[in-house]
């Protein structure tokens, strides 16, 4: 149907909001029915000092000492950040920088523990059972200790979401069981297993932040799932304002703006946040973590992982410890030769590629995949030129014209691009999947979004060095001028008499000092 | 006759107005300096290397916006920085003559040091820390990696080192696509020749 058709039929309330665009790609959803395993203990757990968003943790314990699982082994730095656990008891073995899933292969400061196989717990936190009559801000400040962050991927600090602020009233939580990602099954497992976790866990957060209502958002092709989902609801009697939703089947409909918008018709504006139009949008696995925080009292130390793939024979979905060797885990899965294969971090649309499988499992890993080179799309084509199709744009569910953006990506120019909203470009990856073409499209606009952040670092630090060479030049000019005052008044007093004076005064640690100060604001 | 006495007053009344408005715009919206200079100054990296054969940033915009220097002098600034001075100034593009290296960081190896507060001297962002006979030690956040300090340091116990990478400033390449290839050597060959 034409989008404006649609747009009118939505208005007139004829039809549901739907996001624009979007697509259909193979579900391969082949762990659906696998029920969930814990994952045995592995020997290594590496723990990365950042797995969210935002500055990173330092440690807190040294190298040889003994740690039980769930224990704080690195503390957050700053606001946007949240603490680090071990997995399980054992001996810090080193602390060094260790590769993490990242596209770029690189690495950064990571906690390695050697598991003792005891797994013996910490036991400070006191379960919190009469969360009805606790002040939410304990709460929030509960989540933040327990090291919560978005479990859907984008591992955003979980306790900043809870807001505990007049000026942001919450209308409504949306609960996000809809893993729009081929292959990923996690979310799924999670929700047809422990449902009264993820609504207990509801129920906490809708306390915290003082609302009736909520939505459980499941996509079609669960339907088993939104049936657990609605019977575990129907067996309580304190969420009558709680709906579960089903919404058509359609990559990126799990996406935190599109999913607000095909559930409530309203759009975050670009630079917002969905708190700023009253929403609340948590992944169930989040949900289910802020209930294990809160009742349990036990920190966040395990996920659930889909493991997956053509290239895994016994594909399924484990209980991991966050910290544990990716190797380990495909070898569990009978995956021990990685010649011809490709290892994914997250789904086939969004997940990353990475350069080896030593990595560990963090806070965002979902799922891993292993895919074949010969499945791989872009393995065996060739980025042709564009044919001004324009399917790319009916794809884009931010409503973006790609074939225009791509250009002025490749082309650097990054103004234009700007202007044309690339900041907006979710990365979801459906105009290069629609791509008649085969341009990696999503690509170059990553490309465009890093050139960009670059240019303003390289700005910031220019602006810097300016002020800082300005303000060694003041001094230079003012020592000048004290200088010749003296001479003047030498001479004046000793009228015959040469003084040998320096050039230039020294520069005193203390106007060092002045112009650190002076740009402290600036530098980052 | 008189049709041509009132042209003459109204015409003459009128570049007298137009006198007076202009002569007082002069004097409101002056402009203290030249605009130009602090747009190109605003385009350079601001290393204050003098590797343009300017004593820094700021002498070399003066020239480039006054003195019709060329544009292309700007070693660290690298071909993006020759671009977009060429294009402020309405010039054709100009060949790099030197290639911009990767940046780099200063470091003093504080065993050596011998205290002589020579480099902190010739630091043009105050970048280096130390006082006499003692450790000198470079601020490596305000380092430009101008390279003004190894000269003068008497016992060469400054490095220029490689900045490290950090994973939070690492941006996606280009794809490495056919086309892409081809639309690079295309841009170069633009350059180049113009």
């Amino acid at each position: 149907m034409p989008a404006m058709l649609r747009n009118l039929a939505q208005r007139l309330g004829m039809m549901a909001h739907s996001f624009d665009g979007g697509i259909h790609p193979q579900q391969h959803k082949v762990s659906a029915s696998l029920h969930s395993e814990a994952c045995p203990l592995a020997s290594l757990y590496t723990l990365p000092m950042k797995m969210h968003i935002g500055s990173p943790c330092s440690p807190i314990v040294a190298v040889g000492e003994r740690v039980l699982r769930g224990q704080k082994i690195a503390k957050s730095e700053g606001y946007l950040s949240v603490p680090v656990h071990a997995p399980t008891s054992g001996r810090i073995l080193r602390i060094e920088k260790a590769a993490i899933p990242h596209p770029s292969g690189m690495g950064i400061p990571s906690i390695v523990i050697e598991a003792d196989g005891d797994d013996n717990e910490e036991q400070i936190l006191e379960p919190i059972n009469d969360w009805h009559n606790t002040d939410p801000a304990l709460l929030r400040e509960r989540v933040r200790m327990c090291g919560l962050a978005g479990l859907g991927g984008a591992v955003f600090p979980t306790f900043i979401k809870l807001v505990q602020d007049s000026r942001f009233a919450i209308e409504t939580v949306i609960l996000n069981g809809i893993e729009c990602e081929p292959w990923l099954t996690n979310d799924h497992r999670l929700m047809l297993e422990y449902a009264d976790d993820i609504l207990s866990g509801l129920a906490i957060m809708m306390h915290m932040v003082k609302t009736a209502s909520a939505i459980i958002a499941i996509e079609e092709n669960k339907a088993d799932a939104a049936l657990v989902m609605r019977e575990a609801l129907a067996a309580r009697d304190d969420m009558a304002e709680v709906r579960v939703v089903v919404l058509p089947t359609r990559y990126p409909q799990g996406s935190e703006k599109q999913l607000i918008y095909s559930l409530t018709g309203r759009e975050v504006s670009a630079g917002k946040l969905p708190i700023h139009i009253g929403v609340l949008c948590l992944n169930v696995g989040t949900t289910r973590a802020v209930y294990q925080a809160v009742v349990k009292a036990k920190a966040l130390t395990e996920r659930m992982v889909t493991i997956s793939g053509d290239a895994i024979a016994q594909p399924g979905n484990l209980r991991v410890r966050i910290g544990t060797p990716m190797r380990y885990l495909f070898g569990l899965r009978g995956l021990e030769n990685f010649t011809g294969v490709r290892i994914l971090h997250g789904g086939p649309m969004m997940g990353e590629l990475l350069r080896h499988p030593d990595v560990p499992v963090v806070k965002s890993t979902n799922g891993m995949l292993a895919m074949r080179e010969a499945s791989f799309m872009g393995a065996h084509t060739q980025e042709q030129a564009c044919i001004r199709c324009g399917h790319c744009s009916e794809a884009c569910p931010s409503s973006l014209v790609p074939n225009l953006l791509v250009d002025q990506c490749r082309s650097d120019q990054f103004e234009k691009a700007e202007a044309y909203n690339l900041f907006d470009c979710i990365e979801c990856g459906a105009c290069s999947y629609v791509c008649p073409s085969n341009i990696p499209l999503v690509h170059y606009f990553r490309y465009g979004k890093g050139q960009i952040a670059q240019q303003r670092r390289e700005k910031v630090f220019a602006e810097a060095s300016r002020e800082r060479s300005e303000y060694r030049d003041q001094r230079k000019e003012r020592d000048k001028q004290a200088l010749a005052a003296k001479r003047k008044s030498v001479r004046k007093t000793h009228a015959p008499k040469v003084e040998v004076v320096k050039e230039n005064g020294p520069t005193t640690a203390t106007d060092v000092v002045n112009n650190d100060k002076l740009n402290k604001g600036n530098i980052e | 006759m008189m049709g041509l006495l009132y042209a003459l007053l109204s015409l003459g009344a009128f570049a007298l107005l137009a006198g007076v408005v202009l002569a007082v715009a002069q004097k409101v919206f002056h402009v203290e300096g030249d605009p130009m200079v602090d747009k190109v100054d605003a385009l350079l990296p601001q290393t204050q290397c003098g590797q343009c054969g300017y004593p820094g940033c700021k002498p070399y915009a003066t020239a480039v916006a006054s003195e019709g220097a060329e544009v292309n002098h700007c070693v660290p600034g690298g071909e993006r920085t020759m671009l977009a001075i060429a294009d402020l100034m309405g010039v054709e593009p100009k060949a790099l003559e030197q290639e911009a290296t990767a940046p780099m960081v200063a470091f003093v190896r504080e065993d050596e040091c011998i205290g002589c507060t020579l480099c902190i001297k010739a630091c043009p962002v105050d970048a280096i820390i130390g006082a006499p006979k003692q450790y000198h030690t470079v601020l490596a956040a305000h380092c430009t990696g101008c390279e003004l300090c190894v000269e003068p340091c008497p016992v060469d116990c400054i490095d220029m080192l490689v900045k490290p990478e950090l994973i939070e400033h690492w941006a996606w390449p280009l794809p490495k696509t056919r086309r892409s290839k081809l639309g690079h050597e295309r841009r170069e060959n633009h350059a180049g020749h113009a």
